[in-house]
């Protein structure tokens, strides 16, 4: 049956069908055979263009392949230990090549969290994308070793000859309230759905360069890869030192002719608060600045305008779990609020509504309720993790006659006068923190493992943009909390404040007293 | 020195500042780390560190901080 589905596949090669793209190998080979010579990705020391991109990718699939790690039954998982490099991106595309889905790791993470990450996922390989000088992590493969592989045209073949659109492409890892961080699976069809709204909303030209901001374990990064696959655009991936020099990263950006800069809010803001517009150097190629991660500030968007006043700027909004964004506001010449920019509305193909507690859908103006999702963009569920896929990713109760998945966000949002959505505030504890989505949770729970303190609770301070961790003891211990933190959580994890207590306040309940704790945060922040 | 150590260990508890020489340049301190570095050192100090100061350099070590930090107040 394969080798009879083979020939007729053979036959016809594999080209999307009238743009009917079912996997995202086809965008890419659709760009090296349209535009061979175009860059297609650039960093720091190297630089590759759409016909070696092709290549190279396709010498890792065989590789995979051949080796032991193609794709079985189903794809499975291949870890990618990533760098601000082009290696990273040849690689994912190599996995998606063997016939698997690929996971950003970002090598750098604390071992006890990269343990949780590794356990979850069991990969079948990891492929070493940074040229690290020593990895601890067993069946780990280098690149070099891989990218001068053989192709292996017929395994390739073979190999997609059974693919289907709703095959994961890629799993990302992102905080989980019980200390457990969760891989969200995204299929092929999500991110094909994903460049071709963005296409019918923002009207992408081909050639552009898109500037990478985002780390590769960031699902940011998603739309600089595919948004620029599918317009045989240039990825130009921006080392990261440059986020520490407002200055300079300016001058990187206008001497790469950068045209689309998709960022977190947070690095826009390294630009903004430090007025490296103002300089003598400005990107005035950008026709493009689109923004997401947390509430980008009114003033910040008016100092950006102010220097580049010609370019789109759009806010997007949106969870990993829908595939990057299901909401998108054109920011107008003139702004609605001086004090919020909406969310707006959503992409085409794309469901977004609110609900109130009893799972009634609202449609008034001004009320508040939890913002969900369905359609296309939602993701497969959380990578070998049933309970809190099923937690999330629900049925939506409006409609019983027949099973619709949604997936419920835990933002409570609104519709302004103009029936914008409005992001209004968090039903749980998760926070938006230095650009990244963080469970209060998940620190609380690995706190509460070390044995120097009885108990500790976190509490994000919005206004002075501060987690601080309340922590009860027989004697402060700063110091030795911090050292065994940084063993267990990333940097971004860490609170930048600590308040020791021989006896937290408790509640009548006998929990802790968060409310009474939160009421009183000015008094710890100086 | 005393005070600079005090104020960059509040923002970071674990970095040995009195002995790091690479502040910068080894990614002891990442792009968050620097925001805040400038934004206490501006506060503290009464100074008023510019764009174009912001270079490895001025921020690799203490000792390159406090000179910044006396090169701007003289300015």
């Amino acid at each position: 049956m394969l080798k009879y589905k083979r020939r007729i596949r053979k036959s016809l090669g594999f080209p999307a069908f009238n743009n009917m793209y079912i996997n995202v190998l086809e965008l890419l080979e659709e760009a090296a055979k349209k535009n061979p010579d175009t860059v297609a990705l650039s960093d720091e020391n190297n630089s590759v263009t759409y016909r070696e991109f092709l290549l190279k990718a396709k010498s890792i699939g065989s590789y995979l392949a051949n080796n032991k790690c193609g794709r079985l039954n189903a794809p499975r998982p291949i870890g990618v230990l990533i760098g601000r490099n082009i290696e990273s991106i040849i690689s994912f595309m190599g996995c998606v090549y063997s016939g698997n889905f690929y996971v950003p790791i970002d090598i750098t993470m604390p071992k006890a969290r990269l343990d949780l990450m590794l356990d979850t996922l069991k990969p079948a390989a990891i492929i070493d994308a940074a040229h690290n000088e020593k990895v601890s992590i067993p069946n780990t493969i280098k690149y070099d070793e891989m990218v001068n592989c053989n192709i292996d045209e017929e395994k390739l073949t073979d190999i997609r000859t059974i693919s289907i659109d709703t095959d994961p492409l890629y799993a990302i890892f992102t905080s989980g309230s019980t200390g457990v961080p969760k891989g969200v699976l995204v299929s092929h069809r999500s991110v094909i759905d994903l460049v071709e709204q963005f296409e019918v909303a923002f009207g992408f030209e081909s050639n552009l360069v898109f500037a990478n901001q985002a780390p590769f374990d960031f699902d940011v990064s998603v739309k600089d890869i595919y948004n620029a696959i599918k317009h045989s655009s240039t990825i130009e991936i921006i080392p990261k030192k440059y986020f520490m020099m407002p200055a300079k990263l300016v001058e990187y950006l206008a001497q790469k002719n950068v045209n689309v800069m998709i960022w977190a809010v947070s690095a826009l803001r390294i630009i903004a608060d430090f007025k490296a517009l103002s300089l003598k150097i400005k990107p005035e190629s950008v026709k493009y600045i689109m923004f997401s991660g947390e509430a980008m500030p009114v003033k910040t968007l008016k100092y950006l305008r102010s220097e580049l006043p010609d370019v789109t700027y759009v806010n997007l909004y949106g969870p990993t779990e829908i595939t990057c964004n299901c909401t998108y506001y054109k920011i107008p010449q003139e702004l609605e609020s001086e004090t919020y920019i909406p969310i707006g509305k959503p992409f085409r193909n794309t469901k977004v509504f609110l609900i109130d507690e009893n799972g009634a859908l609202i449609d008034k103006e001004g009320v508040k309720g939890e913002l969900c999702v369905s359609g296309t963009c939602l993701a497969l569920g959380y990578y070998n993790n049933p309970e809190k896929t099923s937690e999330v990713f629900r049925f939506d109760k409006n409609i019983s006659e027949y099973p619709v998945r949604m997936y419920c966000t835990g933002d409570i949002a609104y519709y302004d006068k103009n029936m914008n959505l409005v992001f209004a505030s968090r039903k749980d504890f998760q926070i938006k923190h230095m650009g990244h989505r963080i469970e209060l949770g998940e620190i609380e729970a690995v706190l509460n493992t070390y044995s120097g303190i009885r108990i500790a609770c976190c509490i994000f301070d919005k206004e002075a943009q501060k987690i601080i961790c309340f922590y009860e003891s027989d004697a402060e211990c700063m110091k030795d909390i911090v050292a065994f933190l940084k063993e267990q959580l990333p940097k971004y994890m860490w609170p930048n404040k600590y308040v020791w207590y021989e006896k937290l306040p408790y509640n009548k309940n006998g929990k802790i007293d968060r409310k009474l704790l939160s009421e009183n945060l000015k008094e710890f922040i100086k | 020195m005393e005070k600079l150590l005090e104020i960059l260990e509040e923002i970071r508890p674990d970095v040995d500042f009195a002995n790091e020489k690479k502040l910068i340049d080894d990614g002891v301190l990442d792009s968050f780390d620097i925001i805040q570095v400038v934004m206490t050192l501006n506060e503290n100090y009464g100074i008023d560190i510019n764009v174009e100061d912001l270079e490895p350099d001025n921020f690799n070590t203490v000792e390159a901080m406090m000179e910044l930090i006396t090169k701007l107040q003289n300015e």
